[in-house]
């Protein structure tokens, strides 16, 4: 009959609109404002940089200004400065800092190659997507400051992963501790030794 | 809008549709020249989008340019970017696990499920049922797009596969999650085609509307589910066996008239299989790495040669053309976009029909900017 | 450079393709480009044709055509039964600019003071011109086999960029070659329409060329990365934002 593919076809919105008052699976608005959304800890918007410690986050930085993020970011939107001096890092490490770090979020288009290629997880992805600025571009151009966030919030966004680095840092951190404590010891006997001819003692 | 005159048709109208033009899918532009209400010229006019995808890839290095693959075809983020992995491993001689091989599939099959139910949703749209359709289809694909997100972190900008595998290794639960989606998108598709394929109104105006012959369609280089329509076997996934597709059982729908209802239907289709494929993949998926251990992101340099590297995306041929020069940026990217050369036959088509039709077939065309203008 | 790229035929690698082709030409498979160079060299002897080898892992080699025979020969690729190349997927320009190229020969000199010879190098530059580049990709959707790449060059990259348009072949490539005219500036005879594609009609340059500048023209977000931070410097004076 002519229409009853019409008249079949109403009937699906009719139930669909109906549906969209009782069933709790069709009711999928969310009240944005006042509702804020639930993110996946995956979920990335900008990126930010770890810091060990939320009272000094200038100090405890884990970036060590290897650029090798500003190298690899795609539109060109990091832009760092490297320490003159060295400052110890968690390991007790001598090492640079960056004096500038820059992202021109105006420009960064989320891709998370940076967070990818950053060998000491020094730069993560936030969740923070309500940025928006007055002024284009000092509003958009986070400074070292305002990119600063302590672990404890990376633990707060990506608990799993976050756990995963700190595990991974603490091995990294032991198995340094234990080498400096072999090298050490090492040394002792190297020195109570008497003076091999060689000369070339204690070469672990 | 101006008065232009023909020798022999006499008094004709030229009217430029677009670029901004809620039927053109984007900053598309098409200079229609009317015969009363028929269509007599019809010249696309592109680059609106245009950002020479191309020169930026060439200037930065292999893994850079893997995020502006998600920008091409902006529906289709993760097709684009096996495509251009694909092109990459075979430049540069990679393998890439299992596992990985079968989250591609995975991946692409609900990058297809997304593409067609939205493209459904659009030419319905063009057609007139001003966006009940669309909705339909759009909350069904912000599901498969909530997936996304929580795996790859971005909805549409995937930046999923690299060259050697892939990104992120799917926990447990979201495999169980996508698995459950998937099952139940055939009860989904049932709901849209009782609300869709039967309704005499789409019939009428979508029946015998622009047909195209398979030779022409060959020769034009019409892939995809457009190609298919027009009944030539023509599937990448079946004819070049890439990935692991050999591996799974579906078929390649056929149309018998190319017209605008068969291009619907083999969307409809297509969907169908993709629900078996993905079916497959759920059940099969094995254990392992996901990334292969010689692949090498940063600073790779595959030797001097070049490689073309294309795979069934859900609109067609995708493919890439790498030339590598041995340094860390390729020498030549090319891509071979679906949606422009789809576009090619547009003219012969709406030739001697109405607007009204032109923008269905356009519609049914399935095009997006971002990969026609790149 | 993958493509040997001199047109000077007495450079070696050009004379012996990476397969061997007359001993293993029954075993290749119909498209490989080894089996089809003697095909087309027997039918269109007037023509040269030759096998540019692709060192790559994937190893899909390529015909050099001349301008001259090229439409005859990629009729006869479509038509011809055994191949039936009925599609054209892919149609791209490639700029290859001038290159210093140094060759070095060694040669023994025999020692005047009647010692060994002695070994010396020899270094002479050249200069290769350069050129312009299209390729084809083209595929069987009847015979479901592929590919076979076609390469045309221009003499060169200033006034001899002229090359046939394959577009009367296979119509796959009308956009693609008004793209390549538009980005490359390959000037094609015989395209029924050729118009830039992508960039507007008065625009003059070509911008996928490896020389091209791009206008200094646009707007510049101040992101303080290098010679970007220069000019952004010029185009807004007293650029907020920049805190270093
Ligand atoms: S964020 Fe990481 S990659 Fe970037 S400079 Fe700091 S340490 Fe290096
Ligand atoms: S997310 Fe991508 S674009 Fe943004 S700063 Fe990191 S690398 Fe650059």
């Amino acid at each position: 009959m002519l229409g009853s593919g019409i008249l079949k076809g109403l009937a699906v919105t009719a139930k669909n609109f109906v549906g969209s008052y009782h069933n709790p699976a069709r009711m999928v608005t969310q009240e944005y404002p006042d509702v804020q959304p639930q993110l996946p800890a995956n979920y990335r918007n900008f990126p930010f940089l770890v810091t060990e410690n939320a009272t000094d986050p200038m100090g405890t930085m884990r970036c060590v200004a290897c650029q090798i993020c500003e190298k690899e970011c795609p539109p060109q939107c990091i832009y760092i400065e490297k320490s003159k001096d060295k400052k110890p890092d968690a390991n007790g490490k001598l090492q640079l800092y960056p004096a500038v770090f820059d992202i021109d979020t105006a420009v960064c288009m989320s891709c998370q190659l940076c967070v990818e290629v950053c060998p000491f997880d020094a730069i993560k992805m936030d969740h923070v997507f309500a940025i928006a600025a007055t002024n284009r571009f000092s509003g958009l151009l986070l400074n070292r400051e305002e990119l600063a966030k302590p672990n404890t919030y990376f633990h707060e966004i990506r608990p799993d992963e976050a756990a995963e680095v700190d595990g991974r840092l603490a091995a990294e951190r032991a198995a340094a501790e234990e080498k400096a404590k072999a090298a050490a010891a090492a040394k002792a006997t190297a020195a109570t030794a008497t003076k091999p001819a060689t000369g070339g003692a204690a070469a672990p | 809008m101006r008065a232009v005159h023909d020798e022999f048709h006499g008094d004709l109208l030229e009217v430029s549709m677009g670029p901004q033009h809620p039927s053109t899918h984007g900053v598309f532009r098409m200079v229609v020249t009317l015969d009363g209400e028929q269509i007599v010229k019809l010249k696309p006019v592109f680059g609106y989008l245009h950002r020479n995808h191309e020169k930026i890839a060439e200037s930065t290095s292999y893994l850079s340019s893997m995020p502006y693959t998600d920008r091409l075809d902006y529906l289709c983020s993760m097709s684009n970017n096996w495509a251009y992995a694909l092109a990459v491993e075979k430049l540069g001689g990679l393998t890439v696990p299992d596992r990985a091989q079968y989250l591609r599939v995975i991946m692409a099959e609900l990058t297809r499920l997304v593409n067609h139910s939205c493209l459904v949703g659009f030419l319905f749209n063009d057609l007139g049922t001003s966006f009940t359709p669309l909705l339909y289809a759009f909350r069904e694909r912000e599901k498969i797009l909530d997936l996304f997100e929580s795996l790859s972190g971005s909805r549409m900008m995937c930046n999923y596969q690299r060259f050697g595998g892939c990104r992120v290794d799917p926990p447990p639960a979201w495999l169980a999650a996508a698995s459950a989606l998937v099952d139940n998108f055939p009860r989904f598709l049932d709901e849209y085609e009782t609300m869709l394929t039967g309704n005499e109104i789409m019939l009428a105006r979508t029946q015998g509307i622009g047909p195209m012959g398979a030779a022409q369609a060959i020769n034009a280089g019409i892939t995809g589910p457009c190609l298919r329509a027009t009944g030539v076997d023509y599937d990448l996934r079946k004819v070049d066996a890439y990935g692991f597709y050999p591996r799974f059982n579906f078929r390649v729908p056929l149309g018998a008239h190319g017209d605008t209802y068969d291009r619907y239907m083999m969307r409809i289709l297509e969907m169908r299989e993709s629900v078996k494929i993905l079916q497959q993949a759920f059940r099969e998926l094995p254990a392992g790495p996901i990334m292969d251990p010689k692949a090498k992101l940063r600073g790779f340099r595959p030797k001097v040669g070049e490689a073309y590297g294309r795979l069934e995306g859900p609109k067609g041929e995708l493919g890439f053309y790498l030339i590598s020069d041995g340094s860390t940026n390729p020498w030549r990217y090319r891509v071979r976009p679906p949606s422009l050369i789809n576009l090619t036959l547009l003219e012969e088509l709406c030739l001697g029909r109405t607007i009204a039709d032109a923008v269905v077939i356009l519609g049914s065309i399935d095009i997006v900017l971002g990969e026609v203008d790149r | 450079m993958i493509v040997p790229a001199s047109p000077d035929p007495a450079k070696p690698d050009l004379s012996t393709p990476p397969v061997a082709e007359n001993s293993l030409a029954s075993a290749l498979p119909p498209f490989s480009p080894s089996a089809i160079l003697p095909r087309l060299l027997a039918r269109f002897p007037a023509a040269t044709i030759e096998l540019v080898p692709n060192p790559g892992p994937a190893a899909e080699h390529s015909l050099l055509l001349d301008a001259a025979h090229a439409r005859e020969i990629a009729t006869f690729l479509r038509d011809d039964d055994m191949l039936r190349l009925d599609y054209c997927s892919n149609a791209t320009g490639i700029d290859w600019p001038e290159k210093e190229i140094v060759d070095t020969v060694k040669k023994s000199v025999p020692d005047p003071a009647g010692g060994p010879d002695k070994v010396v190098e020899e270094k002479t530059k050249r200069i290769q011109p350069g050129y312009l580049e299209t390729v084809y990709h083209l595929y069987s959707m009847a015979r479901k086999h592929g590919p076979v790449i076609l390469r045309l060059r221009t003499e060169n990259r200033n006034d001899r960029i002229f090359l046939p348009s394959l577009t009367p072949v296979w119509k796959s490539c009308d956009f693609q070659e008004r793209e390549i005219f538009d980005l490359y500036g390959i000037v094609f005879l015989g395209h029924p329409d050729l118009r830039r594609l992508l960039m507007w009609d008065g625009f003059k340059d070509h911008p996928m060329r490896r020389d091209y500048v791009a206008p200094d023209d646009f707007e510049w977000e101040p992101t303080p990365h290098g010679s970007v931070l220069d000019r952004a410097k010029g185009h807004y004076p007293k650029t907020e934002g920049l805190n270093s």
